[in-house]
């Protein structure tokens, strides 16, 4: 078995005037670990390397990154579904500023999110004990609420890619939807009449990147016809 | 809320729905014409020209040249918008756009009723 | 270090998780200068990692359910050296905490009534452990952890919280007079290191579970606000009393809910038998953590163990259908596939007790106040310092946690202490500023690094501690071994000392991130190889060959780990709830 060819994106700002690719060679023993432990592997070989992890399971969402053209989360994502002709290409998420090595500055992509206003809204006082919801309301939320922000939808739309800072992108929309869905939330007006412009949700043009991507399964584009759904309804 | 005032109706759910509409008559038109030319297979200028006097051909004409402007310019402002980043000439190529589908237009009203 | 920026708050929170986080919230709505610092962007933190609820008496599966039966729950699983105050108030304040993150939006499952769905989880009684089988634990699927953190950054953003994300906190600054005034951070992306001031520190750091070799853990949790703590001289509490999960999937580590349990799910050995009806007949697969690790581990030790090497045992959950598993276990069903190559619906899961939470940690009052002992053993507060969630120890886990009551620690006890240090900043808080030398003192650690030529490197050494004290300091313990693990352990920190931080550079160096957390992990493994040391009796999570029993005599105790000494000290377990009548030590079976 030979070693696993391994191609690095690397940069650091204080050293480096340009990004390049570094070749790494990592014996994995043939065994199909997740693309975060070949990481670790590397690191141990080079500490400057530099990446976001922290939960190792696939649910913080920390380690999104480019792996042989494809974005999904690091740590879930073992060698066989990558790897091909025994080589993997590692590059950060793309369309972000990069800091250093995989590390991208996720700013613009948090801003958007924030925009949606992604939290309950509820004007009527509320009860002693919890609202109630019946489970089929709460089943509306299903596929909206487990989004971990890994940003690996978004960075790999091309729509984001040339308006991040107009176009809400998949993620921020997944979890506006999140809110519009909710029996709880009495702020539908408000959030469909932030929404109505030309760049915050019609951007999407229909690309489904995202729900290729989503490590979660979520499918954001199917959320973006809701909403538009739900602005058709209340505006006409 | 994003505002733009270069968009055609400032709206991205009257934009949309404007394209989609369009979209629809052009269709149609499309589809009356490709049936109307397989109906004639021997077709000479008399005929197709006979076809443009009447009324009800020109307004149906026009409605598809005023959808296929409409949905031009959506498009191409949505076009110039993602991939033309510096403002001037993001903006003059707005203008020429803008500029042409009006010289378009006016021509192709003039066709079907001009002399 | 004259130039070094000073950036002075209110109060700031180190750690973005959700005791951190529920008490920026408090802070944020009562409008004081308030900051989350964070290593990791707030919802990255190990609480999005919970998974099968928050544990609390809202009465919804059971009309008639009571907090003073979960209370008696959370004493008995903690084998009675919980402190009951804190207990009492935990589960008492419970429902209010649960209902607020409810309107804050937190999509709990519903029962058809339309209210919080709530699952039996283990140790859970009714009636004080007459009635049979609870069902206490509220959920949102089996992701609660998830939409709880969620909830509460979303909350903390409609409210304006300032955040100061992937900041890393290296150490305490205390003045002249031993309060802590602040401490010494370094933002990762840009490498600055500020002095941050504030009147009120709060350690919501979470656990440190990697001192471990196998765990449940994120690779984030190594103890950082232990180890300032230990730094700064704050003696910890119960720092033996380390949890382990009876199920983390096999060779992975990852954590598979009890909520699994919960729903019906029981563990096999390799003849196929429901084993825990001989250790717990009962309470069977939802007996306390504690016990259900330590079956688990006999079963392997006695050659009834599966797999080609006989060490590990199988969760059977296929009985339970498909339709069960994807409602109310989505989660699971994933992580098995990607972690053990098992589809659960089919197959059992292959699970092994791992370490999972740590029961120890700052003692604190139900405000959140940091405690420390003086040389005759009396209490008193820790002027300007506050902990809260699993860094703390209120203490209501007190030897061994029941499952879905770390949730609920987090928002009660970090609730708690946001409401108090409001009061007390109202009240009026003056410390004395801390000098250029306390500065100076603080910043020791981070220069050492910065300095350090030539010795061994991080990743080696970190391994070696974890292999000590996964060897040493597992589900069993027994003195030669922990003796010998001590020694180890001194003769490592040696060596860390000494150790080499090769990349110097500044923006986003995550070896010198790795280093410091190194010199937190070196912390916590020692105060927690000293304190099970001492502890010669076995008592929820800490279970000794050579002491085999509890002891009430001498041990119905907390003990205090004093760093500077490296000395262990007991402390009194708190027996005057308040409007309850105390839970007297009884023989805990299930």
């Amino acid at each position: 078995m030979s070693k696993l060819q391994v191609s690095l994106y690397r940069y650091n700002p204080e050293t480096d005037s340009a990004p390049y690719m570094q070749e790494f060679e990592v014996d994995t023993q043939g065994r199909d670990i997740m693309v975060l432990n070949l990481l670790e592997m590397l690191k141990e070989q080079d500490a400057t390397v530099a990446y976001r992890r922290s939960c190792r399971e696939g649910v913080c969402g920390s380690d999104g990154m480019n792996m042989n053209g494809r974005n999904g989360l690091a740590c879930i994502t073992p060698l066989s579904h990558v790897v091909k002709n025994n080589k993997v290409v590692l590059r950060p998420l793309p369309g972000l500023p990069v800091i250093r090595d995989l590390v991208v500055d996720m700013a613009l992509f948090y801003k958007q999110y924030e925009r949606i206003q992604p939290y309950l809204q509820n004007d009527t006082p509320a009860p002693a004990i919890e609202r109630l919801q019946s489970p089929e309301e709460r089943d509306k939320l299903d596929g909206l609420y487990e989004c971990i922000l890994c940003a690996c939808c978004s960075t790999s739309c091309p729509s984001f890619w040339w308006n991040p800072d107009k176009f809400v992108g998949p993620a921020g929309l997944l979890q506006s939807y999140r809110f519009l869905a909710d029996s709880r939330d009495t702020a539908t007006r408000e959030r469909l009449s932030d929404l109505e412009d030309p760049f915050s949700v019609f951007r999407c043009r229909g690309i489904m990147n995202c729900v290729a991507v989503c490590p979660k399964g979520l499918n954001p584009t199917r959320a973006i016809g809701k909403i538009r759904e739900m602005l058709l309804a209340n505006a006409t | 809320m994003v505002t733009n005032i270069t968009s055609f109706s400032r709206s991205g759910l009257s934009d949309w729905i404007i394209q989609r509409a369009s979209a629809l008559v052009m269709a149609v038109y499309t589809v009356f014409l490709v049936v109307y030319l397989l109906l004639h297979p021997q077709l000479d200028y008399a005929t197709w020209s006979g076809l443009f006097q009447q009324t009800w051909m020109r307004i149906f004409s026009l409605l598809a040249f005023v959808s296929l402007a409409a949905h031009a310019w959506i498009g191409l402002w949505t076009v110039t918008t993602d991939y033309i980043k510096p403002t001037a000439i993001r903006v003059s190529a707005q203008f020429a756009i803008i500029f042409a589908i009006f010289v378009f237009l006016v021509w192709g009203i003039q066709v079907l009723w001009g002399a | 270090m004259s130039n070094m920026r000073t950036l002075t708050f209110d109060a700031i929170i180190i750690g973005g998780g959700g005791a951190g986080m529920r008490a920026a919230l408090e802070l944020a709505k009562s409008g004081k200068k308030t900051a989350v610092l964070s290593k990791v962007f707030p919802t990255r933190s190990h609480t999005v990692s919970a998974q099968g609820g928050i544990t609390c008496a809202i009465a919804s599966a059971d009309p008639n359910d009571d907090w003073r039966w979960h209370m008696y729950d959370t004493v008995k699983g903690g084998d009675y050296i919980a402190d009951q105050d804190a207990a009492e108030y935990m589960c008492s304040e419970g429902p209010k905490a649960v209902f607020e993150l409810e309107h804050m939006g937190l999509p709990f499952s519903r029962f058809d009534n339309g209210r919080i769905y709530q699952r039996p989880f283990g140790g859970q009684s009714k009636n004080f452990g007459e009635g049979g089988q609870a069902a206490r634990t509220c959920a949102a699927a089996d992701r609660t952890g998830h939409a709880l953190l969620h909830t509460l950054y979303q909350n903390n953003l409609k409210n304006n919280t300032t955040f100061l994300n992937e900041w890393y906190a290296v150490d305490l600054v205390k003045n002249a007079n031993g309060d802590v005034v602040g401490c010494i951070a370094m933002d990762i992306e840009t490498g600055e290191v500020v002095h941050v001031k504030s009147k009120a520190t709060v350690l919501a750091t979470g656990g440190s579970g990697r001192i471990y070799a196998s765990t449940t853990n994120a690779l984030i949790n190594t103890g950082d606000g232990i180890g300032m703590g230990l730094r700064a001289g704050v003696p910890m509490q119960d720092m033996e009393m380390w949890q382990f999960h009876p199920t983390g999937i096999y060779g992975a580590g990852v954590l598979v809910t009890e909520g699994c349990r919960g729903e019906g799910g029981y563990l096999i050995n390799k003849d196929g038998e429901r084993f825990m009806e001989r250790y717990a007949p009962n309470a069977k697969d939802l007996a306390g953590r504690d016990v259900v690790a330590r079956s688990m581990v006999m079963e392997i030790l006695e050659g009834r163990g599966c797999g080609e090497n006989g060490d590990h045992v199988l969760l059977k959950l296929d009985h339970l259908g498909e339709e069960v598993l994807g409602k109310r276990l989505p989660g699971i069903v994933e992580l098995s596939k990607t972690f053990a190559h098992v589809d659960p619906a089919r197959e059992p899961i292959p699970v092994v007790p791992t370490c999972h939470y740590m029961m120890g940690g700052i003692a604190t009052n139900i405000h959140g106040q940091a405690i420390a002992q003086d040389a005759e053993g009396k209490d008193h507060i820790v002027n300007g310092l506050y902990a809260c969630g699993e860094a703390a120890c209120v203490s209501v886990h007190g030897a061994n946690r029941l499952g879905g009551n770390s949730l609920l620690d987090l928002v009660v006890f970090g609730r708690a202490a946001g409401m108090f240090i409001e009061s007390a900043l109202n009240e009026g808080v003056d410390y004395l500023d801390a000098s250029e030398s306390d500065i100076e003192s603080a910043m020791k650690r981070i220069n050492r690094w910065n300095e350090s030529e030539g010795g061994e490197s991080v990743p080696e050494l970190k391994r070696e501690l974890q292999n000590i004290m996964q060897t040493a300091f597992g589900v069993f313990r027994e003195e030669k071994n922990m003796v010998e693990g001590v020694q180890k352990l001194a003769e490592l920190r040696e060596r860390v000392a000494n150790a080499h931080l090769e990349d110097k550079s500044a923006a986003f160096n995550t070896a010198r991130i790795e280093a410091l957390e190194l010199d937190n992990l070196m912390e916590v493994a020692e105060a927690t190889a000293i304190a099970a040391l001492e502890r010669k009796e076995s008592r929820g999570a800490h279970s000794r060959y050579d002491y085999p029993d509890r002891d009430d005599v001498n041990w119905l105790k907390h003990s205090m780990y004093f760093p500077s000494e490296k000395r262990v000290g007991q402390r009194d377990v708190n027996f005057a709830p308040k409007t309850v009548d105390k839970f007297e030590p009884k023989v805990r079976t299930y």
